[in-house]
């Protein structure tokens, strides 16, 4: 460990989808974990998200998605995030209403985690930190 | 005069703490209790034993009395289920009008008694279905509705002068209840003749659904502009579904739900009464909507304390002479989130009791959420079993032989003044953040300075801690079963619908008189800008096949856009 700068989150939910209690509880947790909580709201725009993540130099962007359309949203966020090469340095976690069967194709567009509804809390925040102290997401 | 004679209430007491030294100290001493304490879903802490002194000033006439007499709180009507019971109102829509019509037939055809429509999140949140913001979104969790003429095609070939029909739309509701009176003119039902909800409750909507399309008081006067106009002109309407469902689903507790709730009842009366109203023209047709959860006696306390809060806030505070405006009529729906993945099938068993709550809380009509939602959008199976629990509890189980029977239960009664206590403090809480001028003024302080919505996130926050912490224990959640059912055969969604719609939308656009529609948007603006009713103008706007996108876009133009502020 060379600093003790807090983890960096960004959190959003893309589209129209107004279900915010997950992630809402989400952000509360993680800050209580110690983390650098950023919570954009809802219906933001993936090249919002990465914008700010960028200002932020963010370790980790969180996605809740409750729409049904995490497939074309996830899609466009990950492209934008390609474009500016931060795959593989921001930890890109998806959370919500997403079926098993849709996992798959997700994990190859790039998402590194994905968090159905019921979900633990713990088990979020384990992931987070088991993956930033084996590299990803450091800058 | 109280329920309880003092003398006996003393013994009654005397008696308990004798219990308490004697029986009670013995038995603790070889067995403790396996909890510390003992809560709610809602995290209260319930006690051991309940007796009259538990409520010792409770006075029957006043504060349980009789249903259909004040103060309601056994229940709305005189002889209740009795007569007919709840309706059974599953909601549904999905897909394009076409394929969300098709639904209705299925439900109407398997024992439903009342339709209740599901927008998709586009229509809900006043944008079209070709607008960028709305891609992947088109019909998904609900139906898409763009214009009027979607409308026809969703109640093609249904009585809608026979069957009521509820809209669960917030902010554009005024645009789609203006889509649903054209369809009316179209078939030739004269509106005096339908029945039926919108749900049109904007306040809510910065703190539970989410789904605004407009500020707080941009939207507040589109819903105080349909109150006045159906007051008028279309008298059977439900004009507001006052919403605590959302607020729960949120993660409010069940003290929140009613004192948000019924706070949010209290703004809307205040606004009638500005426009000139008497909440004897304008009460009896405000109804409300509240979720059912998992705690079986709190859920039923708090349907209870919600009546009788309004019954007393409605004929005490507003002068309403009127029973039927002191009246809390409800719909009822089993909580969304309660419903978990693993396991699915379990969630018939939670549907059930918390239909059984609504009904022992005196619900009007009721949805039980689908076994498999917490997967997707309900399947036709899973509808079909909702709609034949409802059926079971009716017709099976002897509860809606008599009325209210659970009042009296000393329990229950503790339950009911805690929850009315609690639901007041908060509606004290809000009427305070207005300055002394009244709930509705404290209602926009409460939204704005994030209040509202910081409460239930910090209570969505304790809840999930219990689950995590294992307090509350849920199967599938924290509990495991060594053989999980797999999931059943899920909702599937048709992903060429989201074309199909934006099809029939341009078709729409090419072949309108653009002129009229023109001319029609620009009249709502100039209405907006004044202090007219907009209804008219919304309605010229919809016989001319302007889109919903275009309407709200319209009443954007002058009341803004609304951020989400992103409190947690």
């Amino acid at each position: 460990m060379t600093t003790s700068k807090p983890t960096k989150v960004i959190l959003a939910k893309l589209g129209l989808d107004g279900h915010d209690r997950g992630i809402k509880v989400i952000a509360k947790a993680l800050e209580k974990a110690g983390m650098d909580v950023v919570y954009m709201g809802m219906r933001v725009t993936p090249e919002q998200v990465v914008d700010r993540a960028q200002q932020e130099d963010a370790d980790v962007i969180g996605i809740s998605l409750l729409s049904g359309a995490h497939k074309p949203l996830m899609t466009r966020l990950m492209k934008v995030v390609a474009e500016r090469e931060m795959r593989g340095e921001t930890l890109i976690l998806l959370g919500g209403t997403v079926p098993d069967g849709d996992r798959e194709a997700l994990e190859e567009i790039g998402v590194d985690g994905v968090f159905p509804v019921g979900s633990s809390l713990r088990d979020i925040e384990a992931f987070i930190k088991e993956r930033l102290s084996d590299g990803a997401g450091q800058s | 005069m109280t329920l309880y004679d003092q003398k006996a209430t003393k013994k009654a007491q005397e008696a308990e703490l004798a219990w308490e030294h004697d029986e009670l100290r013995r038995t603790l001493e070889r067995a403790p209790e396996s909890q510390e304490r003992f809560l709610t879903v809602s995290g209260r802490e319930i006690d051991r034993i309940y007796t009259p002194a538990d409520a010792p000033n409770l006075d029957y006439a006043s504060d349980i009395g009789l249903p259909g007499a004040y103060p309601f709180t056994r229940g709305v009507y005189p002889t209740m289920y009795r007569a007919r019971q709840w309706t059974r109102r599953q909601i549904a829509g999905f897909g394009t009008a076409k394929s969300t019509n098709e639904r209705y037939k299925y439900l109407l055809a398997h024992g439903q008694t009342g339709l209740s429509t599901d927008f998709d999140h586009p229509t809900l949140t006043g944008y079209d279905s070709l607008h960028p913001l709305s891609e992947g979104e088109v019909g998904r969790l609900g139906v898409a509705i763009d214009t009027a003429r979607d409308m026809s095609d969703l109640f093609d070939g249904i009585p809608i002068d026979r069957v009521s029909i509820s809209l669960t739309i917030n902010h554009p509701a005024i645009v789609l209840l203006s889509f649903l009176l054209a369809h009316a003119e179209k078939v030739g039902v004269p509106w005096e003749t339908l029945r039926g909800t919108v749900q049109n409750d904007s306040l809510k909507e910065f703190h539970g659904q989410k789904t605004f399309a407009l500020p707080p008081r941009g939207a507040y006067r589109m819903t105080m502009d349909v109150v006045e106009f159906c007051t008028r002109n279309v008298p059977n309407w439900n004009t507001i579904s006052i919403s605590g469902y959302h607020t729960r689903e949120a993660g409010s507790t069940a003290g929140q739900e009613v004192g948000f709730t019924l706070a949010q009842g209290m703004a809307y009366v205040e606004g009638g009464l500005q426009r000139g109203l008497t909440p004897d023209e304008f009460g009896p047709r405000l109804s409300y909507f509240f979720g059912v959860h998992m705690d079986f006696f709190e859920e039923v306390a708090k349907l209870r304390a919600a009546r009788r809060l309004w019954a007393r806030l409605m004929k005490e505070r507003y002068g309403a002479t009127d029973p039927r405006a002191m009246l809390c009529r409800f719909h009822s729906q089993t909580l969304g989130s309660t419903l978990i993945r693993e396991g699915a099938l379990n969630n018939l068993i939670r549907g059930t009791t918390q239909a059984m709550a609504a009904v022992l809380g005196g619900t009007q009509s009721l949805h039980v959420s689908g076994y498999d939602e917490a997967h997707d959008i309900p399947s036709e199976d899973a509808m079909r079993m909702s709609l034949n629990t409802q059926r079971i509890i009716g017709n099976e189980t002897g509860v809606a032989n008599t009325i209210d029977p659970l009042g009296g239960s000393f329990f229950i009664e503790k339950l009911t003044n805690e929850i009315e206590e609690e639901a007041l403090a908060y509606i004290r809480t809000i009427e305070d953040m207005g300055g002394g001028e009244g709930v509705l003024a404290g209602m926009f302080a409460a939204i704005e300075n994030g209040y509202i919505e910081r409460e239930i996130s910090e209570a969505a926050f304790d809840y999930q801690e219990r689950i995590e912490e294992h307090e509350y224990k849920v199967l599938g959640l924290n509990e495991h079963e060594e053989d999980s059912v797999p999931p059943p055969e899920l909702y599937e969604h048709d992903d060429d619908e989201e074309e199909r719609q934006i099809e029939r939308l341009e078709a729409v656009i090419h072949e309108r008189d653009s002129a009229r529609t023109e001319a029609a948007l620009e009249a709502l603006r100039q209405a907006a800008r004044g202090t007219e009713n907009t209804m008219p103008f919304i309605l010229d706007a919809s016989r001319a096949d302007a889109t919903e996108g275009e309407i709200m876009g319209a009443l954007r133009d002058v009341f803004g856009d609304h951020e989400d502020p992103g409190i947690f």
